[in-house]
């Protein structure tokens, strides 16, 4: 694990959103929430400091960390990646679409390429089955996506 | 007016007592038997008092110590309430009035085999070789629920094997019973444990998955003490002392600690609280020990030099020295230690510089005793047996070796001792009652309840008081430092001179008490602090009591009796100590002690949590 050093800013910022929550022990799922948002992923440094400002131990903020499929211990890439498996998208094919993204990238799902430009993740549903499958890039969606337009997503983001 | 309202209040607080009698009662049927048993007990507990046993893997208690763990987790408790759909886990479901309950019918003992058939089929059948064949309550509940074959099978959990320099930790056989996670986090608020990832990935493991090593572990070993399997157990350290015991270049030398004593008979089927010091001292010269000697002459030498530290802090601090540091903290425990070092470096000043015991006794038997029988200290092999895993660790420190060479070279728990009885052959039950060689074998009944909570306190007591007041006590027993409460006061009269002690035991408890004393909300002259939950009695290598408090009020009872039954009682008054300042050492605090036997403490809070 390699150790990142935290930008003054940003540690202050962290210790904000634990005050914000009164350093309540019980508000730990919370926090973790909120500092995922600040840093995009939730590395050992930070999970150390909110376990400090929170009283509890280090073990326990990882217990919670690895239960939660939400929380990633992996920064994202640039472009994030999320492919729908909702009951919608599932049944149209999605879990090989997800496939072609793995094959593609060479990331397994919660990963991130080596050169840092796309990660990979699954999400329940956005509220566009009618496109499914779906899958969103950053902020965009593509629907009625087929393995074999998962090359031409890609592409579009590799240069 | 006001008395009208006092009246009121009293009447009011009668009615809420009535009421609160009344109300809580419950009446239920288990197994056809009428049961009446508080609101908010559970079946569990509801059924024991009408001599219902319902058999539990996860559920954990040491009643009179307040620890409990029941997080409903591996359902082999389940019972069937009739009325209700599904079976219901007797440890966490509470009693309700009419409720009929069934606990041994065929519906659910079906139930309890097969969810013990799927906790084995993600466990490996390796009883043979594990260091809890034997000692396993997954081992004990297959054979009594009767289990023939493993009806499910499929993939298997894997994950590293994780050796620390006292606890091994294999997860593989690990259950998820969350026990060790409760007496890691709630007990001893050391926070090392945790249970990380979901599903089947789940282990219990030290934050981001590093090794114990790395970890705020204290190798308390209490974790490895309520482990029902074999994931959680001791490095063992036999092999290096049969080894040893067969080089016959090697002086070999043993010292036993006052808590093993009380609690060995049990591994060879004697009731707990049997005394078997003579016969533990005839077994371990069986073994082929050169030297049979014991932990407690090194007890009574931690008190000359302890119960002197803390006379000159006291003389010095009402002199009006404003740099003495009080409370003095007793320094014994290598749990206890490991524990301050992590989580309150900055009060490392406070405890007693002097060596623990065991550590006192290694530059004793290497330095003067080798030196005595012409022999090199690298020829002499130091084994202790100890009640304690922290005690492995402890030796394993580098400011306690000489060029490389550890002043105690192994140390072995309680239970391994008895293994290395059983393997020899010995029939330990038919040995003769022996003593201890000298000179490092004679002690005083002071030194042998340091194996209790409170003990090493009394002992420093005794000998304190005699020192301070020139007088002799009239009274050796300081029946107010006894007993099982968690935290305990008492003021003693040092002849017109009140002395404040505090006691804790378990670090959950030693934690709450140094926070008061931080924030200044007590105040004491010194303060005693064991590790574990009874002291060393109730050490994380002591033979397994499976949850039964009862086995650690009766080892504490022997070592009292021990003490009663010694002729001198009083640290200062052992001959071979007073011979040995007079021969070697020179005085309490001297050069020479300071040298030998005290220490310095590190900060160890920094560099835990993040690999580089």
């Amino acid at each position: 694990m390699a150790k990142i050093k935290l930008s003054e800013k940003k540690l202050q910022e962290l210790k904000d959103i634990c005050t914000s929550f009164n350093h309540e022990k019980g508000e730990l799922i919370n926090v973790l929430h909120k500092a995922q948002g600040l840093f995009g992923y939730l590395p050992a440094e930070v999970q150390e400091i909110i376990a400090k400002e929170l009283n509890v131990s280090v073990a326990h903020v990882y217990g919670v960390v690895t239960f939660y499929s939400f929380f990633t211990m992996t920064p994202k890439g640039e472009h994030p990646i999320s492919v729908c498996l909702g009951t919608a998208c599932y049944v149209r094919g999605a879990d090989k679409v997800l496939e072609e993204f793995k094959r593609i990238l060479n990331i397994q799902v919660g990963e991130t390429s080596a050169d840092g430009k796309f990660s990979l993740s699954c999400l329940r549903c956005v509220g566009a089955c009618g496109l499914a499958p779906v899958v969103m890039v950053g902020e965009k969606v593509y629907g009625r996506v087929s393995p074999d337009g998962v090359k031409d997503i890609v592409a579009e983001y590799r240069n | 007016m006001w008395r009208m309202y006092g009246e009121m209040q009293i009447r009011r607080n009668f009615y809420q007592l009535m009421r609160r009698d009344e109300m809580e009662m419950i009446h239920l049927t288990i197994d056809g038997k009428p049961v009446t048993a508080e609101k908010g007990t559970t079946i569990l507990k509801a059924a024991s008092t009408v001599g219902v046993d319902i058999p539990t893997l996860c559920y954990f208690e040491l009643r009179d110590l307040g620890i409990e763990n029941k997080p409903g987790g591996c359902r082999i408790c389940v019972v069937e309430v009739e009325g209700r759909r599904n079976l219901a886990p007797a440890c966490t479901t509470k009693v309700e009035n009419g409720m009929v309950v069934n606990t041994h019918n065929i519906r659910v003992l079906n139930a309890r085999r097969t969810v013990l058939e799927l906790i084995l089929s993600d466990h490996p059948a390796e009883c043979l070789t594990c260091a809890k064949n034997g000692n396993c309550e997954l081992q004990s509940m297959a054979q009594q629920l009767g289990v023939r074959e493993l009806p499910y099978t499929g993939e298997q959990s894997t994950y590293r094997k994780d050796t620390s320099p006292a606890i091994i930790r294999d997860v593989d056989k690990c259950i998820m019973c969350r026990r060790c996670e409760m007496m890691c986090n709630e007990v001893q608020t050391v926070g090392a444990l945790s249970a990380v990832n979901r599903g089947f990935m789940a282990v219990v493991a030290p934050a981001f998955e590093m090794n114990l090593e790395k970890s705020t572990c204290t190798y308390c070993g209490q974790c490895v003490s309520v482990c029902p399997t074999g994931a959680l157990t001791e490095v063992d350290h036999s092999r290096n002392v049969i080894n040893a015991l067969a080089d016959p270049t090697k002086t070999v030398v043993v010292q036993t600690a006052p808590a093993v004593r009380a609690a060995l008979g049990e591994e060879f089927g004697l009731a707990p609280g049997t005394l078997v010091t003579g016969k533990m001292a005839a077994a371990l010269r069986r073994l082929g020990f050169n030297y049979v000697f014991d932990t407690d002459f090194a007890a009574d030498l931690t008190i000359m030099e302890e119960g002197s530290e803390l006379l000159d802090r006291l003389s010095r601090y009402l002199k009006g020295d404003k740099t003495v540091k009080l409370p003095m903290l007793t320094s014994c425990c290598p749990g206890w230690v490991n524990f301050f070092e992590h989580y309150f470096p900055e009060l490392r000043d406070i405890p007693s510089t002097a060596k623990s015991p065991q550590q006192m006794f290694g530059p004793i038997a290497k330095e003067y005793f080798a030196k005595k029988l012409g022999i090199d200290r690298k020829n002499m092999i130091v084994v202790s047996i100890m009640p304690c895993l922290a005690k492995k660790y402890e030796c394993q420190r580098e400011e306690f070796k000489v060029n490389g060479d550890p002043d105690v070279n192994y140390s072995l728990s309680t239970r391994e001792l008895a293994h290395l009885i059983k393997s020899a052959n010995i029939d330990f039950d038919s040995l003769p009652e022996e003593g201890f060689d000298n000179p490092m074998g004679e002690s005083t009944g002071a030194s042998v309840i340091f194996g209790t909570t409170g003990g090493v306190i009394e002992a420093a007591c005794r000998t304190a008081y005699e020192l301070y007041t020139g007088k002799k006590l009239k009274k050796v027993d300081f029946k107010e430092l006894r007993g099982f409460e968690n935290i305990r006061h008492a003021t003693i009269d040092f002849d017109g001179l009140p002395i404040k002690i505090g006691i804790a035991h378990g670090l959950g408890n030693a934690r709450k008490l140094l926070e008061d004393i931080k924030e200044g909300r007590n105040q004491f002259h010194a303060i005693e602090i064991m590790a574990c939950p009874g002291g060393c009695i109730g050490g994380g290598g002591q033979p397994y009591h499976h949850g039964d408090s009862e086995i650690l009020k009766q080892r504490a009872a022997a070592l009292y009796r021990e003490d009663e039954g010694k002729a001198i009682r009083k640290s200062h008054e052992n001959p071979f100590i007073i011979e040995l300042y007079k021969e070697f050492l020179g005085k309490p605090l001297g050069e020479k002690s300071h040298h030998l036997l005290h220490t310095k403490y590190f900060d160890k809070s920094a560099g835990v949590f993040v690999e580089e």
